[in-house]
């Protein structure tokens, strides 16, 4: 881990972000019974996850919630080795999303392509009348164009520079971060 | 991992890796649309010199719903009908520049030889006598579904083992996997040393109802020369499972197909504890997961690098 780590989002300011994005949501789409909400492995789903028990409170309806696993999406298969390959989740919906407005939910948004990924594999599962994105956060360099209806914070970054999204659920803080991406290879 | 020749070359680690990635192709064939993009612009040739109905169809199930481009080369009605020798068929093939070859061949070994010849990534689909990776992979994911782990389980394989190469590729892969095995069947088919393996071996079925799992074979009468057993009714009357032998807590399995009134009854094939048709579904999720390990896994032979390596993208689904 780099020695200069510089927090931006801390607990609270990370849950008062989500909660933010939760209103907007709701603001944004009156009828909740059409909504449906779908994170994006791995931290992506946990995210939803908490977004979607907050839309409940807000509306009191439960809109279905699932997740989606987008390795077999990938436009840079093969190009990794082994070790580098994700580990393979499977993805649940088990609801139809034909008609629905569906919130794709990550936690950060960089070059696009993991969204692009994602998009593609919902039409698997069906037709929605809407996809609309949000993220915990939008670091730019998009090499596609792709952009998030919800932004929880803007964070301009360098390139090289890595954007760590902690958990409580898996990495028992709440928190994001900026560091320096130490050199891995050429 | 390069090719799947042998279920020897795979640690239990691999074989559970590769299970995982079928519970996750299972995911893909109960959406609306049952395949995925993973393999476009690839080629899979399957190469089959034997008949074969499942496991033919399976794999090239597999590679459709991987969206890779399928080209399916049985023996009869191909050249090989006018002499053209095993290498210079895959020669031949090899110019399309496949991603994969799957191949099965009565001879032993013809998996291994094509290996050595062609740049593709070759799958054993079965060769003579010798092994069936891919059987034993699905046979695996079957049986880890209904029992969970496999570990201490007790199973049976029952009948023509001599000329089977579907139990010595199980054999092998249930070992991996921790199960207890006992191996039966007329002396005359029960090749020599097999207790060496690891496992029991028993003539008669007396024993039958210590088993969780009795793993019936086919009777390969198109491989038998000499004769090996009596009669067919001789040995179904020893032999054969019917519903008196099979107890209501085993489970049955066969890697098809079954000669009915042979090794097995007509009533247990069609029982609630056979999962004959479960290892058939189960063979197209495995299937796609050995092609996808295979070509998408990523290993030592990266995709052909375009132009120069420049203005690489950045790979997704990294932590950004």
């Amino acid at each position: 881990m780099s020695a200069s780590e510089k927090v931006v989002l801390e607990r609270d300011d990370l849950r008062r972000t989500l909660r933010r994005i939760a209103h907007e949501i709701a603001e944004k789409n009156p009828a909740p019974d059409a909504l449906a909400i779908v994170g994006i492995h791995t931290r992506g789903a946990l995210i939803a996850r908490r977004l979607h028990a907050l839309l409940g409170e807000l509306t009191g309806s439960g809109a279905p919630i699932g997740d989606l696993d987008i390795s077999f999406y990938r436009d840079d298969l093969g190009a990794k080795s082994p070790a580098a390959q994700p580990v393979v989740h499977a993805s649940h919906i088990d609801f139809d999303i034909g008609g629905k407005t569906v919130v794709l939910v990550d936690d950060v948004l960089f070059t696009g392509r993991t969204v692009r990924a994602a998009i593609d594999a919902l039409f698997d599962y069906g037709r929605p009348q809407r996809v609309q994105l949000a993220v915990l956060c939008d670091r730019g360099h998009r090499e596609l164009p792709i952009r998030p209806d919800y932004v929880g914070k803007n964070l301009p970054t360098a390139r090289e520079e890595r954007v760590n999204v902690r958990l409580e659920e898996l990495d028992e803080v709440d928190e994001v971060t900026i560091s320096e991406l130490i050199e891995v290879s050429a | 991992m390069r090719h799947l020749l042998s279920i020897g070359d795979l640690s239990k680690a691999e074989i559970e890796a590769i299970l995982d990635r079928a519970e996750s192709f299972a995911e893909v064939g109960r959406r609306n649309i049952k395949k995925v993009p993973t393999l476009r612009g690839r080629t899979v040739v399957t190469l089959f010199y034997e008949s074969s109905t499942r496991t033919s169809s399976s794999f090239e199930l597999a590679a459709k719903r991987l969206s890779a481009d399928l080209v399916s080369v049985k023996a009869a009605g191909s050249s090989v009908d006018k002499g053209e020798s095993l290498k210079d068929t895959v020669a031949t093939l090899s110019a399309y520049e496949p991603a994969a070859i799957v191949i099965r061949h009565p001879h032993a070994g013809a998996a291994q030889l094509v290996a050595g010849w062609a740049d593709a990534a070759v799958v054993n689909a079965g060769d003579g006598k010798h092994e069936h990776p891919s059987q034993a992979l699905l046979d695996v994911y079957t049986l880890r579904r209904r029992l969970g782990a496999l570990k201490d389980k007790r199973i049976w394989i029952v009948g023509d083992v001599l000329h089977s190469r579907v139990a010595r590729s199980n054999l092998i892969a249930f070992k991996a996997m921790g199960a207890k095995l006992t191996v039966c069947g007329p002396p005359a088919l029960i090749p020599r040393g097999l207790e060496e393996l690891g496992c029991e071996v028993e003539y008669s079925l007396d024993q039958l109802g210590e088993a969780d799992v009795v793993y019936a074979l086919r009777l390969q009468r198109e491989r038998m020369q000499e004769s090996f057993i009596p009669s067919i009714r001789e040995y179904a009357t020893h032999f054969q499972i019917d519903s008196r032998r099979l107890g209501r807590r085993q489970l049955l399995m066969h890697p098809g197909p079954v000669n009915r009134g042979v090794e097995l009854s007509g009533e247990v094939i069609d029982s609630p504890q056979s999962l004959i048709s479960e290892q058939v579904a189960s063979g197209l999720v495995v299937r796609m997961a050995i092609l996808y390990e295979l070509l998408a896994a990523g290993d030592e032979t990266p995709v052909p690098a375009t132009g120069d390596g420049a203005g690489q993208p950045t790979p997704i689904g990294q932590p950004a």
